[in-house]
């Protein structure tokens, strides 16, 4: 157990140090591609702790997500505020969402838990087009890049831009880290595995998981805020359902219940579908193929596999 | 135009969108009674059907009429042949694991999306109606195809309930739907019986858009709506229950031509997509369900 401690901890700090070096090593496109996908593996992992590790199945995170992302933006861009206390509001937001659809939905489980949170971000969707004289609807609305400086240093040029995307990341992964090797992480896994036989240990799944579901909420909603402030745009596209749909198939590719998974599967399908539209503009079906195939064929994704295969201390 | 008028017109119009969505809709319910899987590409079958009539109206040197009679025979037979087809290379692989195939079936409307925007193209376009009919009433003229889409789909709904209780196919298929095991125990091929549901359900979508294609176009993201509100329809009605799907086929058609009519469609969405939020947090059987 010492040693497997040692272990994670080096893996985990040394992929932090790799995507430090990256900056320097790399063009400006990958780099600028990276820090994308840095902000979405944020997401991701948020999306992680609740279906990964807590094994709900939601259709519905691009509501945290753009909950997060409009409540950075508008304050912003109607009243003025500045990035930081955005930033905040769009983490809070984020888990204020997820808590309350989850104080709803999570009275449902399994394929009804799935319908009532893709009807509950539809709603939010739609509702965001309904008040499209606040929220610039369809068109959404950039951020100006005069309102995404932070003491200082513009969140616009690339280098701040990189370490703000590294930062987020970092802070994401290692407090995801110590979340599931925490003794309430144990229970989230427990509440996947077995609920009937948790409850009977005297745990309360109800609260366990809305628990949960607000952590994976407020790791929607930072990534949604950053990324409208790092890239400079709000828009309603972001709270559609593919929006729902990337963070599940970033975890299955990169393996549900891993640490590290939701970055290496955002990773890969990034580039997967980067480098696929340089000679086909059908995006649509690589994702399409890549849900269908990772479901019949590698349900466990890389990292699962890997685990199964030997590396079993890989938390 | 007064009110009455006006309110007519809201009704009719929402008859003869209940009734395309309860063709839809059947079909989703179908498959979710027999094989307890919830498909997600059930909008893209219905896109299918639509963009399928488009091709066959369009390349086959017929009259319009006839061209268009022959789409409402081919298309659903197509795409029930395309959804048969994923039904054994997917869906029975994952063993209808529900949550598996919900996945599973995600990317399968992504696949779908994309092969109707490769060969079609991102263009809507339009379908001639099979006949030219106005009716005049003292406030306004309505189109007489439009009604003809309202017989057409009870027609269709209620060949489909004589299949359902008075054929062998049908007995099979609701004894599967009660229980697969025994059903297999008495030498039932489940996995015809599957693919056979999974491909009526497809087709009855198909049936749908065919004849609501010359009111509306064919587009490849066209699948969307119609997917949306089956699920509400189906979830109202209470989940596998074809009588219940009717009912709130009609409630929910009915009140979204008026809604839409007279407030906004947006609105009428949001309201439509938190009542099946609430009615599955709250009364999980569907409004017109039995309490399980």
């Amino acid at each position: 157990m010492k040693g497997e401690t040692g272990k994670i901890w080096t893996l985990h700090l040394a992929v932090i140090a790799a995507l430090f070096a990256a900056q320097f090593l790399l063009p400006q496109y990958h780099a600028t591609n990276l820090a994308r996908i840095m902000v979405l593996a944020v997401y991701a992992m948020g999306y992680n702790i609740a279906f990964g590790y807590t094994g709900l199945l939601s259709l519905g995170h691009a509501l945290f997500f753009a909950a997060g992302m409009y409540a950075m933006g508008l304050p912003i861009w109607q009243l003025e505020w500045l990035p930081v206390p955005a930033l905040i509001l769009g983490l809070v937001a984020g888990g204020v969402m997820a808590g309350a659809v989850g104080l709803l939905a999570l009275r449902t489980a399994g394929v009804s838990f799935m319908i009532v949170t893709l009807m509950f971000a539809q709603a939010g969707y739609l509702t965001l087009l309904y008040l499209n004289t606040w929220t610039g609807g369809d068109e959404g609305f950039v951020v100006e890049r005069a309102y995404r400086m932070i003491g200082g240093v513009d969140l616009a040029a690339d280098t701040p831009r990189y370490l703000a995307a590294l930062g987020l990341f970092s802070a994401g992964m290692l407090g995801c880290l110590w979340l599931v090797r925490s003794p309430f992480g144990r229970v989230m896994v427990a509440m996947r595995e077995n609920e009937e036989r948790s409850r009977m240990l005297g745990f309360n799944p109800f609260r366990v998981k809305l628990i949960a579901l607000v952590i994976s909420g407020l790791y929607a909603g930072v990534a949604g805020a950053a990324y409208g402030l790092l890239f400079g745009y709000v828009g309603a596209t972001f709270a559609t359902i593919q929006y729902s749909i990337l963070p599940m198939l970033y975890v299955l590719m990169g393996g549900a219940g891993t640490v590290l998974g939701p970055f290496l599967g955002a990773l890969a399908m990034f580039y997967l579908i980067d480098i696929a539209s340089g000679f086909t503009d059908a995006w649509l079906f690589v994702v399409g193929a890549a849900l269908v195939a990772l479901i019949l064929f590698a349900p466990k994704g890389i990292l699962g596999t890997l685990r199964e295969r030997g590396l079993k201390w890989l938390p | 135009m007064s009110f009455g008028p006006f309110l007519l017109l809201a009704l009719l119009e929402g008859t003869v969108m209940a009734a395309v969505l309860a063709l839809t809709a059947v079909g989703l319910s179908l498959v979710f009674g027999v094989m307890r899987v919830v498909n997600v590409a059930h909008g893209e079958f219905f896109m299918l059907g639509a963009v399928g009539a488009w091709f066959i109206t369009y390349y086959l040197p017929l009259p319009p009429g006839l061209a268009w009679l022959v789409a409402l025979i081919i298309a659903p037979l197509v795409v029930g042949a395309i959804a048969a087809l994923a039904d054994v290379t997917i869906l029975k692989r994952l063993k209808y694991d529900p949550e598996a195939t919900i996945v599973a079936t995600i990317g399968l409307l992504y696949i779908l999306q994309q092969a109707a925007l490769t060969f079609y193209g991102p263009d809507a376009r339009p379908v001639e109606p099979p006949f030219s009919l106005r009716l005049q009433f003292p406030w306004f003229g309505y189109s007489g195809y439009k009604l003809f889409v309202v017989a057409a789909a009870g027609a269709i709904l209620l060949a489909v309930w004589l299949f359902m209780t008075r054929t062998k196919a049908g007995l099979v298929m609701r004894a599967t739907q009660v229980d697969m095991e025994t059903a297999r125990a008495f030498g039932i091929n489940v996995d015809r019986v599957y693919a056979g549901t999974f491909a009526l359900g497809a087709a009855l979508a198909a049936a749908a858009a065919v004849l609501i294609v010359p009111i509306q176009q064919a587009h490849y993201l066209m699948g969307h709506d119609p997917l949306l509100l089956s699920f509400i329809v189906v979830i109202i009605g209470g989940l596998g229950s074809i009588r219940g799907t009717l009912i709130a086929a009609l409630l929910i058609g009915l009140s979204d031509g008026v809604i839409s009519m007279f407030f906004s469609p947006t609105l009428a969405k949001i309201i439509a997509t938190l009542l099946v939020a609430m009615v599955l947090v709250f009364r999980p059987q569907g409004l017109f369900g039995a309490r399980a």
